[in-house]
C-alpha cells in the first residue's frame, strides 16, 4: 500500500458512489429503536420501485441527537429526519423526488447543531463505520501516510505538545509530555494502550466515537505508536459494549488487509499490531494500572503510582494511555496543524469536548462543543431545557467522581480548571441534567452505592470507606441520622479523598461533598426536628 | 446428590454427541498459546459456551493455562460478567445509570421483581428467568434501558415491558 494505491481507493469510492444516499444511524441506540428495520424496509420501497442503483442505503453511525432517534440522514442534500418509523419508508423514498416532506424533519438550524463543533465527530454519522473505503474516502489513513514518511517522532510528539491537548479521559493530562515521557523512557518493548473502559454510568461517548468511526481511533493509535515507538496496542473496550468490539474487530481486519496495520506500514520500516481486549465488568479498570493488570489476565486491581505507566506499565515495559476521545483528536491536529488547535477553546483547555447530555433534557443525546462554552448554553440552548418545562436543578458531570453543579453557577465556563473550581471535575464527558424532582441527598447515595460495589477491596479507606458512608447516607434517608451525622460524613469524606490509594476512592466523596456543599438544606430537611435542637 | 436446582440447569448444559464446546474452548486457548495472561479472554469463551462457570470448568482451565486455582478463581469472582451459577433460560437486565436511574428506572426495577417474584440479581426457583441489573449500557440516549434476552428495549414502559416478561414466562393471561 502506498499513497496511490489509497488515493485510489478513495478515487474509486467516489465514482461507484450512487448520486443519492440515505444514511441510517445504526449505533447501539437507534438499532434499539428499530433502526435495522427502517433500512430494510427502505430498501423494499427503493427496489420496489426500481430505483436500488440510482439511490444508496447505508448504515452510519451516531448523528448526535439520540433522544429523537431513529434518525435518517439524506445526502448530499443533507436533511435530516428524526423518529423515523418503518411506516414513513415509502414518505422519504418520495420526498426524494418531489420535495419536502416536512413531517419528520429534523429542524438542522437549532442550536443543537449550530452550537457544535464537530473534530472528534466530524464523521460521525456521515459514513458506514463497517467499510474502510467510506473512511479513505473523506480522506483517512492519509495523516499516517504523511507521520511515516515526512515527519520523524520527535515532531509529531512536539506538534502534539504545541497543540496543548489535553487526555480526555478526565484527568486532563498534557497529552504531548506523556507521549513524551513514553519515548524517552527505556524499554526492549513498548505498548499502546487505548482506553475504551467508558464506566462512568451516563456516558457514552467513546461508545458512539467506536461504533461511528473506529478507523479514526485506529490511525490515531498507529500515529501515537510510531512517535513513542511502540509495535504493539491493545484497546480495552468494556463487555457491555458488544457491538462496538464487532465494528473494531471488522475494522482492525480490513486495515490489516490493506497493510494500515500490521508489518511495514505504506511500505516503511514502522510496525504495529493492535488487538482488542474485552472488560468483564469492573468500574475500577477504568484506573490505568487496574486497566493494566486486567490485560495481564489478573484481578483489575490499582497500584501505588510511581513508577507511572509511562515508565513502567503493560509487563513492566513503557507504556502509553490514552482514552478514546483523546487518539480520535489526533489526525485533526496532524492534518490542520497545532495552532489551528489552539485557537479553539480557553487558554489552559485547547479544543473540544464531546459531552453525552442525558437525564432530564429535552435533546438528549452527543454534542461536541468547544472548550469555554458555559452550561447554560449547554442546558438551555443546545439542550432545550427539560422536557415539561420543570426548573432545572443541577447538571451532573464527572460520573461517580464528579460533582453536581448548581443551576445559580451554570454560567461557569466548561474548562479543565473552572469545573474542578466549582467541586466537580470536567471526567470523560458525562452530563446528566436534573430538575426540581430529583432529590440529591438520593443522587448522592446512588454513587457512593455504585462506588461501594464497584471498590476492589484493595485499599481500606476506599474498601470500608463507601460501605460507612453508604450507610450513613441511608440512615439520613430513613430520618434516623443526628446532626453530628452531617458532621462525621464530612470528615469521612475527606479522609477517603486524602487516603485512598486510586482515583476511585480518592474521588469517591465528590458527588457527597458537592452535593453537601450546593445542596445542604436537602441532608438537614432529613435531620428534620434534631437540627433545630442542636442549634 | 445435587440439589434438585442444580439438576435442572445441569440438565439444560447437557448436550448430545455433538457437543464440541470443549473443542472449542481449547482451540481458543491455544490461540493465546496457553499463555496466563489470556485469563480474561479464555474466561468469556468459556461463559459464552456452557453459560456459567463451574468449579470443573475452573480446574479445567487453570490446568490447561498452568495457573494456580486460586488466581483462575480470584479473577472469576472480580469481574461482574462471570458468573458462578447457572443463569435463567431468560434473562432481563435493567440499566441502573444515572440516566436511566434520573428516569425512573428504581421504580421499574422494583415492579419487575414483584411481577417475577424475582430479586435482582437472582434467578427463579425453576431456573427459567433471571433480573439483572447493568451499570449503565451507555444506551442513555434512549434512558431508560432495558435488555430482554439480548434484545435493548429503550424507552421502556412498565405495562410493555411485564406484557413481554408474563408471554416469555409462559404465563399468559
Amino acid at each position: 500500500m502506498d499513497l496511490h494505491e489509497l488515493e485510489a481507493i478513495a478515487e474509486r469510492e467516489q465514482a461507484q458512489r450512487p448520486r443519492l444516499r440515505i444514511l441510517c444511524c445504526a449505533a447501539a441506540g437507534c438499532q434499539a429503536s428499530g433502526a435495522l428495520e427502517i433500512k430494510r424496509r427502505l430498501e423494499l420501497v427503493l427496489s420496489a420501485a426500481g430505483k436500488l442503483a440510482e439511490v444508496e442505503v447505508a448504515p452510519v453511525g451516531c448523528m448526535g441527537l439520540c433522544g429523537h432517534g431513529p434518525l435518517v440522514r439524506i445526502e448530499p442534500e443533507g436533511t435530516v429526519f428524526e423518529r423515523v418509523t418503518p411506516a414513513d419508508a415509502e414518505e422519504i423514498v418520495s420526498a426524494l423526488e418531489q420535495g419536502p416532506c416536512n413531517v419528520l424533519r429534523c429542524n438542522l438550524n437549532h442550536p443543537f447543531f449550530t452550537r457544535q463543533q464537530p473534530i472528534v465527530l466530524r464523521h460521525c454519522g456521515r459514513i458506514n463505520p463497517e467499510r474502510i473505503e467510506d473512511y479513505i474516502a473523506v480522506g483517512g489513513y492519509r495523516t499516517l501516510y504523511t507521520v511515516i514518511h515526512e515527519l520523524t517522532p520527535a515532531e509529531v510528539i512536539q506538534i502534539i505538545t504545541r497543540s496543548g491537548l489535553r487526555g480526555r479521559g478526565g484527568a486532563g493530562y498534557p497529552t504531548g509530555l506523556k507521549w513524551a515521557t513514553v519515548a524517552k523512557s527505556p524499554g526492549e518493548r513498548k505498548f499502546v494502550i487505548c482506553n475504551a473502559d467508558e464506566g462512568d454510568p451516563g456516558a457514552f461517548m467513546d461508545r458512539s466515537v467506536l461504533e461511528s468511526d473506529p478507523h479514526l481511533v485506529l490511525e490515531g493509535m498507529a500515529i501515537a505508536a510510531y512517535a513513542v515507538g511502540a509495535e504493539q496496542g491493545f484497546i480495552y473496550v468494556r463487555g457491555e459494549y458488544p457491538l462496538a468490539i464487532e465494528r473494531l474487530q471488522k475494522a482492525i481486519v480490513q486495515a490489516r488487509r490493506l497493510g494500515l496495520l500490521g508489518a511495514q506500514i505504506f511500505e516503511s520500516g514502522f510496525n504495529f499490531r493492535v488487538d482488542i481486549r474485552v472488560g468483564a465488568g469492573a468500574f475500577v479498570c477504568g484506573e490505568e494500572t487496574a486497566l493494566i493488570a486486567s490485560i495481564e489476565g489478573r484481578r483489575g486491581q490499582p497500584r501505588p503510582r510511581p513508577p507511572y505507566p509511562a515508565e513502567k506499565g503493560l509487563w513492566g515495559m513503557p507504556t502509553l494511555i490514552n482514552n478514546v476521545e483523546t487518539f480520535a483528536n489526533v489526525t485533526a491536529i496532524i492534518e490542520n496543524g497545532p495552532e489551528w488547535f489552539r485557537q479553539i477553546g480557553t487558554e489552559k483547555s485547547k479544543g473540544t469536548k464531546v459531552f453525552a447530555l442525558t437525564g432530564k433534557i429535552r435533546n438528549t443525546g452527543l454534542i461536541e462543543v468547544p472548550m469555554g462554552i458555559t452550561l447554560r448554553e449547554i442546558v438551555y440552548e443546545i439542550g432545550d431545557g427539560t422536557p415539561d418545562g420543570t426548573p432545572v436543578k443541577a447538571v451532573q458531570t464527572g460520573g461517580p467522581s464528579g460533582g453536581c453543579i448548581p443551576a445559580e453557577l451554570f454560567d461557569t465556563p466548561v474548562d479543565y480548571e473552572s469545573l474542578a473550581a466549582v467541586g466537580s471535575i470536567m471526567g470523560s464527558g458525562g452530563m446528566v441534567v436534573m430538575d426540581e424532582h430529583t432529590n440529591m441527598v438520593d443522587v448522592a447515595r446512588f454513587y457512593v452505592e455504585f462506588c461501594k460495589d464497584e471498590s476492589c477491596g484493595k485499599c481500606i479507606p476506599c474498601r470500608v470507606g463507601t460501605v460507612q458512608l453508604f450507610n450513613l447516607l441511608t440512615k439520613l434517608r430513613n430520618g434516623q441520622a443526628q446532626p453530628h451525622d452531617l458532621d462525621t460524613i464530612e470528615e469521612l469524606c475527606e479522609l477517603m479523598r486524602e487516603t485512598s490509594l486510586c482515583g476511585l476512592g480518592q474521588s469517591a466523596p465528590n458527588p457527597v461533598l458537592s452535593t453537601l456543599q450546593y445542596f445542604r438544606h436537602e441532608y438537614e430537611q432529613l435531620i428534620g426536628v434534631e437540627v433545630d435542637h442542636g442549634s | 446428590m445435587t440439589t434438585p436446582t442444580t439438576d435442572t440447569a445441569t440438565d439444560r448444559n447437557v448436550r448430545p454427541a455433538s457437543d464440541n464446546r470443549r473443542k472449542i474452548l481449547e482451540a481458543t486457548m491455544k490461540r493465546f498459546q496457553y499463555q496466563g495472561d489470556a485469563l480474561i479472554e479464555v474466561l468469556h469463551k468459556a461463559q459464552e459456551l456452557y453459560g456459567f462457570l463451574s468449579p470443573e470448568l475452573l480446574s479445567e482451565v487453570a490446568h490447561r493455562l498452568r495457573l494456580p486455582p486460586s488466581r483462575v478463581y480470584g479473577v472469576a469472582t472480580f469481574y461482574h460478567f462471570f458468573s458462578l451459577v447457572p443463569q435463567g433460560e431468560h434473562s432481563c437486565t435493567v440499566c441502573l445509570g444515572t440516566a436511566c436511574y434520573v428516569r425512573g428506572a428504581a421504580h421499574l426495577l422494583h415492579e419487575l421483581e414483584t411481577l417475577s417474584g424475582v430479586k435482582a440479581g437472582h434467578t427463579s426457583s425453576d431456573g427459567k428467568f433471571s433480573l439483572l441489573t447493568a451499570r449503565c449500557l451507555g444506551a442513555c440516549g434512549i434512558a431508560p434501558a432495558v435488555v430482554l434476552d439480548g434484545e435493548v428495549i429503550g424507552h421502556a414502559d412498565r405495562s410493555d415491558l411485564a406484557t413481554r416478561i408474563q408471554k416469555l414466562l409462559g404465563r399468559e393471561e
